[in-house]
């Protein structure tokens, strides 16, 4: 029971099928108090069937969740009042004013009616929707929608936010607002974000899920997903001498021989007189010193070595993609 | 109970913020006027039974038509523009959602229904109206209307399109209300049957200012049925 009330958010062995379609198939994590998580999947891994599991929209097939130790589907009431939820492509009432909207929101949160109006205004002011209070919602624009949906999620003041990608279909300036509150909501509360935009969980999370074809691939910190994994690569400029294809063979096999580097490729020079060499780091040694030792030692000449870690885009790309040809083969 | 008016109001707010209420309220008063003057004049009597009779052409006939113009949207609406999603993970109960939809479009109906209380007062004027059968007649119209009412909401909870809900809910309706007048046409065991599910007959009986318990029993069956049937259907999550 108290590791379960400390977790926020929890996911155990969840699985949802649509008849014979097995949309999210057994998928476990959990989100401590105050983390900012990112929910990391192509389209059509099932991000949004486990968020919508875990808000107790639709009934798991297998497994359970858990808001703040408390069974959603025992207790979805409870567990809903816990939380705030944005879904995907923020459905609103379109007919209602967004006051009244944000109103209405409220009244079935059960938010008191003393200082209600001051509370409204402070998330209104938060999400910038105070010069659109009196307009119809159906008249917003899409950014102005993600920033009522956002609001109506906030009106009971939870402690956990669920987003199910809150920034999609918006334009640059908006996406930079949005992770911007984002991240100052996240200050002091629990956040699961879902969205396929990379960059934005590395700006705005402390974890991240990967999850593809209804599996759990990845759990980590963005650090661990992108400094951690072996592979980050090396590019290296060298001065050529005469005879430069004898001498990218002699400087191609002085490299490999380095501790640390597990490959060695031909890479893009940068003008005639150079060669370009991309070395592939083994992991836990940083060869960088090596290269240079053996540089001095065997008078190479080097003119330019740069480190390039993995990209999270790179991670993304070999978990996810690996799990379809996994399940292909 | 204080959810249920939550709902509530915010769907009498949207009828009214389109103007779907006023257009309900004035055709109704209009259509049931001419249908009731009509035959109030042949008859030439002060008696508004005309008002509550099941026929063909009255206006009982025509909240067949209205009542599942006005429940269509109801479920299926916020089934199509997703907020049925948001609503759902809202700290709601399945059936403070159906209860609070119900009573909205009860409560339209109702103004409609009793503001034709401008007729009977007309009578009144001119001729001595006895105000007994009146009240039971208004009772058994208001019970109609809420049967009416839940059939179309259970029509609007089973799918996502309005046309299809309000197409559903009219031929439930038409059916349960013609079906009365079969009873002539079928042998003698069957007729007491289809007079017992028809809607009409017990409209009758009470439009004559007879308040039966059978009748009251059998709206309030009828509503409760529906509504849970409404409430099983939104529970059983969609795919």
């Amino acid at each position: 029971m108290s590791d379960a009330s400390q977790a926020m958010v929890e996911a155990r062995g969840l699985g949802k099928d649509y008849g014979t379609t097995r949309a999210v198939d057994t998928v476990s994590f959990k989100v401590a108090r105050g983390e900012v998580v990112g929910f990391l999947g192509p389209n059509g891994a099932g991000k949004s069937t486990t968020m919508k599991m875990l808000t107790g929209y639709l009934k798991p097939s297998r497994g359970s969740a858990f808001i703040g130790g408390i069974d959603v589907g025992d207790d979805p009431l409870t567990a809903q009042s816990k939380l705030g939820y944005l879904p995907e492509s923020a459905p609103l009432y379109d007919d209602m004013m967004v006051l009244d909207f944000l109103e209405f929101a409220a009244d079935l949160r059960g938010v008191a009616k003393a200082g209600r109006r001051e509370k409204l205004k402070g998330i209104c002011e938060r999400c910038g929707l105070l010069n659109v209070l009196g307009k119809d919602i159906g008249q917003l624009s899409k950014g102005y929608r993600q920033r009522v949906g956002l609001a109506q999620a906030l009106v009971h003041d939870p402690d956990l936010l669920i987003l199910d990608e809150p920034t999609s279909g918006l334009d640059p300036n908006q996406i930079v607002e949005i992770r911007q509150l984002i991240k100052d909501l996240g200050r002091d509360k629990t956040i699961l974000l879902s969205t396929h935009i990379l960059p934005e969980v590395q700006a705005t999370c402390d974890r991240i899920i990967i999850i593809a074809d209804g599996k759990l691939v990845a759990d980590d910190t963005p650090e661990a997903l992108t400094e951690g994994t072996a592979g980050a690569t090396i590019q290296i400029v060298v001065k050529a001498k005469a005879g430069a294809a004898l001498e990218a063979a002699r400087v191609m096999a002085l490299l490999s021989n380095i501790p640390g580097v597990r490959g060695v490729a031909n890479a893009e020079a940068e003008g005639p007189g150079t060669l370009g060499f991309a070395l592939r780091a083994a992991g836990d040694v940083d060869p960088r010193e090596g290269i240079f030792n053996t540089a001095v030692s065997n008078d190479m000449v080097l003119v330019g070595m740069q480190r390039r870690g993995v990209s999270l885009e790179d991670t993304f790309r070999r978990l996810t993609r690996g799990e379809k040809e996994a399940a292909r083969a | 109970m204080r959810k249920v008016a939550v709902i509530a109001r915010r769907e009498l707010a949207s009828y009214f913020n389109a103007p779907v209420a006023y257009i309900v309220i004035v055709t109704f008063l209009l259509v049931a006027g001419w249908m009731f003057f009509s035959s109030l004049f042949l008859m030439g009597r002060a008696d508004l039974r005309p008002l509550f009779a099941p026929s063909p052409f009255s206006p009982s006939m025509l909240l067949v038509i209205i009542a599942p113009a006005v429940t269509m949207r109801l479920i299926a609406e916020e089934r199509k523009s997703g907020t049925i999603e948001l609503i759902s993970t809202m700290p709601i109960r399945k059936w403070e959602i159906i209860a609070g939809k119900f009573t909205a479009a009860f409560a339209l109906l109702a103004v409609s229904i009793l503001s034709t209380l401008v007729y009977a007062i007309s009578v009144s004027a001119i001729g001595d109206l006895d105000w007994g059968p009146v009240a039971a007649g208004y009772f058994g119209m208001l019970l109609f209307a809420g049967a009416l009412t839940a059939i179309g909401l259970l029509c609007s909870t089973i799918t996502q399109n309005q046309i299809v809900a309000f197409i559903a809910g009219f031929i439930v309706c038409a059916v349960l209300y013609f079906v009365y007048w079969l009873q002539f046409f079928v042998p003698p065991g069957l007729a007491s049957f289809v007079e017992f599910i028809s809607v009409s007959s017990h409209l009758e009986s009470m439009a004559r200012g007879v308040i039966d318990t059978r009748n009251i029993f059998y709206y309030l069956s009828l509503i409760g049925g529906a509504l849970f049937v409404a409430m099983r259907v939104l529970s059983r999550q969609r795919s």
